[in-house]
């Protein structure tokens, strides 16, 4: 599989990576509700390949203002993994683990608070990923960026650039009060993508 | 009227129009302008080297590819190989962590190439603001030369 590329991905792919968005989803919202402490919900989460032309359109554009976590995989498996949430989002959940503790901005204490938050959700992807493949994944400590969403998004599109001129994310939504609209974002290197898809039987 | 620049895209403008990318992250602004004809490009570069990648149809998206392109277009649109310079933002790095096998980050690669292609072509490079942790919105103005920076939270800053 020389000439691998997003585009050509096949559909029974798309729906394994939909069934781990699935998963990583409902393992999220009872990390979620346990460490929060009150009732979440989730919606079916959507798996999206986005064109880099039409990162604009996602939520607030470009020029919206998202918390983005990012963190390196090791393990069977290289490459990087990203969670990525509108700052307002972001606050509600800082608020929501720190109560009273929180000063309402974005202060070293609060960041603290949503890589934390950010460990938990990207921890429960990682497990259903790895339980269907049987690969072991280990992420890094994870890195907080405050900033225009296309600056974030800049860093997995990069890596996707090298293999075309798409990006694959699942969108996920989980509610306590409010919708919690959060984007997922795996990224594999080229030699982790034969990984996975031979873990998962399928012809490479 | 402003035009957009999207993610690994190019385009060229003139006259009382503007130019802009938003939220440029690792990636580059290449800008080359003739300042007689009031004409200019930009390039939203992702990658620095077209020939180190397979996938490399796009040529926009490598600075060596993106920028020869660039030139094309803005001499198509009228301007003069020998009035050309250029200007260029981005090259963040938004993020601490990075692969083991990256050294050097990406967007100081990218940074590095545009320079490089910019020397082989002979093309000035009159102004700068690259590197730093954070993103940027580009505006470019051909009838004034004015880059426009804007930042998450800082001054507009102007080169």
């Amino acid at each position: 599989m020389n000439d691998i590329s997003v585009e050509n991905m096949s559909s029974q792919y798309y729906d394994v990576l939909k069934e781990i968005g699935n998963i990583g989803a409902g393992n999220a919202t009872t990390a979620l509700a346990t460490m929060l402490q009150c009732k979440v919900d989730m919606g079916v989460p959507e798996v999206r390949l986005l064109k880099f032309s039409e990162i604009g359109q996602l939520l607030g554009g470009e020029e919206q203002v998202m918390a983005g976590v990012y963190l390196a995989i090791e393990g069977d498996i290289n490459g990087s993994i990203m969670f990525l949430v509108k700052e307002d989002v972001a606050m509600h959940l800082i608020r929501k683990l720190l109560g009273d503790m929180t000063s309402d901005t974005m202060g070293e204490m609060e960041k603290s608070a949503l890589k934390e938050i950010s460990n938990i959700i990207t921890g429960a992807y990682l497990n259903a990923m790895s339980s269907m493949t049987n690969l072991s994944i280990v992420p890094s400590i994870p890195d907080l960026c405050i900033d225009m969403a296309g600056a974030i998004l800049s860093v997995p599109a990069i890596e996707f650039g090298e293999l075309g001129d798409e990006m694959l994310l699942i969108q996920s939504q989980i509610y306590d009060q409010v919708a919690i609209d959060g984007f997922f974002i795996m990224v594999p290197d080229m030699e982790s993508y034969k990984k996975i898809l031979t873990a998962l039987g399928m012809t490479v | 009227m402003e035009i957009k620049v999207g993610m690994a895209d190019l385009n060229v403008c003139s006259g009382s129009d503007s130019i802009t990318t938003l939220g440029l992250g690792s990636c580059v602004g290449v800008v080359l302008w003739d300042p007689k004809n009031k004409v200019c490009g930009m390039a939203h570069v992702m990658l620095p080297d077209s020939t180190s990648i397979r996938n490399n149809t796009n040529v926009a998206k490598f600075a060596d590819s993106g920028i020869d392109e660039l030139l094309r277009r803005v001499l198509a649109k009228g301007a003069k190989r020998q009035n050309l310079v250029a200007k260029i933002a981005g090259g963040a790095k938004m993020f601490s962590i990075q692969n083991k096998t990256d050294l050097i980050s990406i967007g100081e690669r990218n940074v590095e190439a545009s320079k490089k292609k910019l020397k082989e072509l002979n093309i000035p490079l009159k102004a700068s603001d690259t590197g730093e942790t954070y993103g940027r919105t580009v505006t470019f103005y051909p009838e004034t030369g004015q880059y426009h920076i804007k930042r998450v939270g800082k001054e507009l800053k102007i080169i």
